[in-house]
């Protein structure tokens, strides 16, 4: 079966991972000696063996390389780019959609990369803090967060930056009232939040998307 | 999270059967709630169908009114020009709720079943009898915490003052669900059994005696769009939203205003509350009371003591019984213009 996995057809992966677990753990009860059972489970190899069991093919565009990867079903966007592609720019604050630290663009969007399933992303194009501008070559808006010191940590600031973005492109940038109601879901608990605004309306005031 | 399987499905067909034909299987949309009780393991589904694909995201005109797909992204339904110019109150209410991440993932059906925000349904080591017990699966049977209601005698500031029941005084959350009811839509779905469309009133239910069930949905059915029927109220309509913070915030009280001005008599008038009960409030009674009426402080004042009728407060809740009147009238101000 291609990428597609078309609900009504039969499942290409019948058995589910803890059915295969159960199975497998039986197996080496069976035939091991208990010491060397309790080695196997102690270095997860049935886990290991079960989620390469269960991952399925996901084709999706990260920072303009496109990527063939295979991916668990609970795997998150977020984990995705952290954990399999180092992509460690992105940083995971609440995982439950409360702070905003994960923002990432999906086709030009901005969404939480947490509650994101990275799954969903096939055939899409994902923009991280990693493909806005370079360490020789800065975006406009990681510019202009230095210039109006718009972090303290710097924890929140990759997904401050990523949602600042799209709040201009987005048009929703024309006030600092504005800015403050639209980037609302970016949570920066050191409070830079008056020179975050002051970062996006000087980006805003030079015009264009960005 | 635990470990569930994946199926995207690519037809309406296909992802009714594939969540009709296994208990545990739940229809993803922009999972911005669903994902969250997954992991918090207050859900814990054997597979989640993806209907991302589905071509449902379609905002029209049709004869009577607007159609909204269910999978119409929040911000592109508050930012859709047809919106804003017919329904001013549905856009205000979606950009009161959440955040724009959020509202870029979240779609119409999926916000109209999502789950209450109170923190005993999230809570496993805590009493609650709207967190049902875990269908099937390795989980099957288990209590999924302990039954009960915590909220009832516990922390429960942001719980309902309406349409309570002893087994439950969760509110729903949504902001959107408030203008979709004041504006008398109309739900479109598809099941195992076939179409039909659910008045918006009758979508959402009270908890009675069986919290656990949000809606009136049957077991595979999937919501395909939204129907709003046009009507002359777009220019004096509003959304007041009374939340603990300025954005990003639930509702302690919401009041969603729409009415039909000639001069300063209301020719026609709809109203509805969020944040009081397990569904969406309409004000019926007050919407009958002012219809006719002058829009002064006077009427204002005697519609919000209708529309308080019956109400009760839980104890740390109680600040709503006055909170609540006083949006009634701040919103019928603001939306007749009055102020």
């Amino acid at each position: 079966m291609e990428n597609e996995n078309n609900a009504g057809e039969p499942e290409s992966t019948g058995a589910s991972r803890r059915a295969f677990l159960k199975q497998s753990s039986a197996l080496a009860a069976f035939a091991l000696t208990p010491p060397a059972a309790v080695h196997a489970v102690e270095r997860g190899l049935d886990e290991k063996v079960a989620v390469a069991f269960e991952q399925q093919p996901l084709r999706v565009e990260i920072n303009g390389v496109a990527q063939q990867l295979s991916v668990e079903p609970r795997v998150t966007l977020l984990d995705l780019l952290r954990e399999q592609l180092n992509l460690t720019g992105t940083k995971k604050g609440c995982d439950h959609g409360q702070c905003g630290a994960c923002t990432v663009h999906v086709d030009g969007q901005r969404v939480n990369s947490c509650l994101t399933l990275a799954l969903t992303t096939e055939g899409s194009k994902v923009t991280t803090i990693e493909g806005l501008g370079s360490v020789d070559k800065l975006h406009p808006m990681q510019e202009a967060f230095i210039k109006h010191d718009g972090f303290q940590c710097g924890y929140c600031t990759p997904g401050q930056i990523m949602s600042a973005v799209a709040c201009i492109n987005e048009g929703h940038a024309n006030s600092p009232d504005e800015v403050r109601e639209y980037m609302s879901g970016n949570i920066c608990r050191c409070g830079a939040y008056a020179n975050i605004v002051e970062a996006i309306m000087e980006v805003k005031s030079k015009g264009g998307r960005i | 999270m635990n470990p569930f399987q994946f199926t995207r499905a690519n037809t309406t067909q296909a992802a009714v059967s594939a969540v009709s034909k296994e208990t545990g299987a739940y229809f993803l949309a922009g999972g911005t709630n669903l994902i969250d009780l997954v992991k918090r393991e207050v859900i814990i589904p054997e597979r989640l169908v993806d209907i991302n694909r589905l071509p449902l995201a379609t905002i029209e005109e049709t004869a009577s009114g607007i159609r909204i797909g269910a999978m119409a992204k929040n911000s592109a339904v508050a930012d859709h020009p047809l919106i804003k110019k017919h329904f001013p109150l549905l856009s205000m209410a979606l950009n009161a709720g959440a955040s724009a991440q959020l509202r870029n993932m979240a779609t119409v059906g999926g916000n109209m079943m999502q789950r209450t925000r109170c923190p005993y349904f999230y809570d496993h080591s805590m009493p609650c009898n709207k967190r049902s017990p875990v269908q099937s699966g390795p989980f099957k049977g288990q209590l999924n915490g302990p039954a009960g209601c915590g909220a009832i005698g516990g922390v429960n500031r942001m719980h309902a003052i309406f349409g309570t029941s002893e087994k439950c005084i969760a509110v729903h959350p949504s902001d959107m669900c408030i203008a979709l009811a004041a504006l008398d839509a109309t739900v479109n779905v598809t099941g195992p059994k076939g179409n039909r469309s659910i008045p918006f009133a009758e979508f959402h239910r009270l908890p009675g005696d069986a919290p656990q069930k949000d809606n009136t949905l049957l077991p595979g059915e999937l919501i395909l769009s939204v129907d709003v029927p046009k009507n002359e109220m777009s220019k004096y309509s509003h959304y007041l939203k009374v939340r603990d913070r300025a954005s990003y915030a639930f509702a302690l009280v919401s009041v969603g205003v729409a009415a039909d001005m000639k001069g300063k008599t209301i020719q026609d008038i709809r109203l509805a509350m969020g944040g009081v009960a397990h569904k969406p409030w309409r004000l019926a009674e007050a919407e009958v009371y002012l219809k006719g009426k002058e829009a002064t402080l006077e009427n204002f004042k005697q519609a919000a003591t209708l529309a308080m009728q019956g109400a009760k407060g839980y104890g740390e809740n109680d600040f709503k019984l006055t909170l609540a009147p006083n949006a009634i009238i701040e919103a019928l101000q603001i939306a007749t213009q009055t102020v």
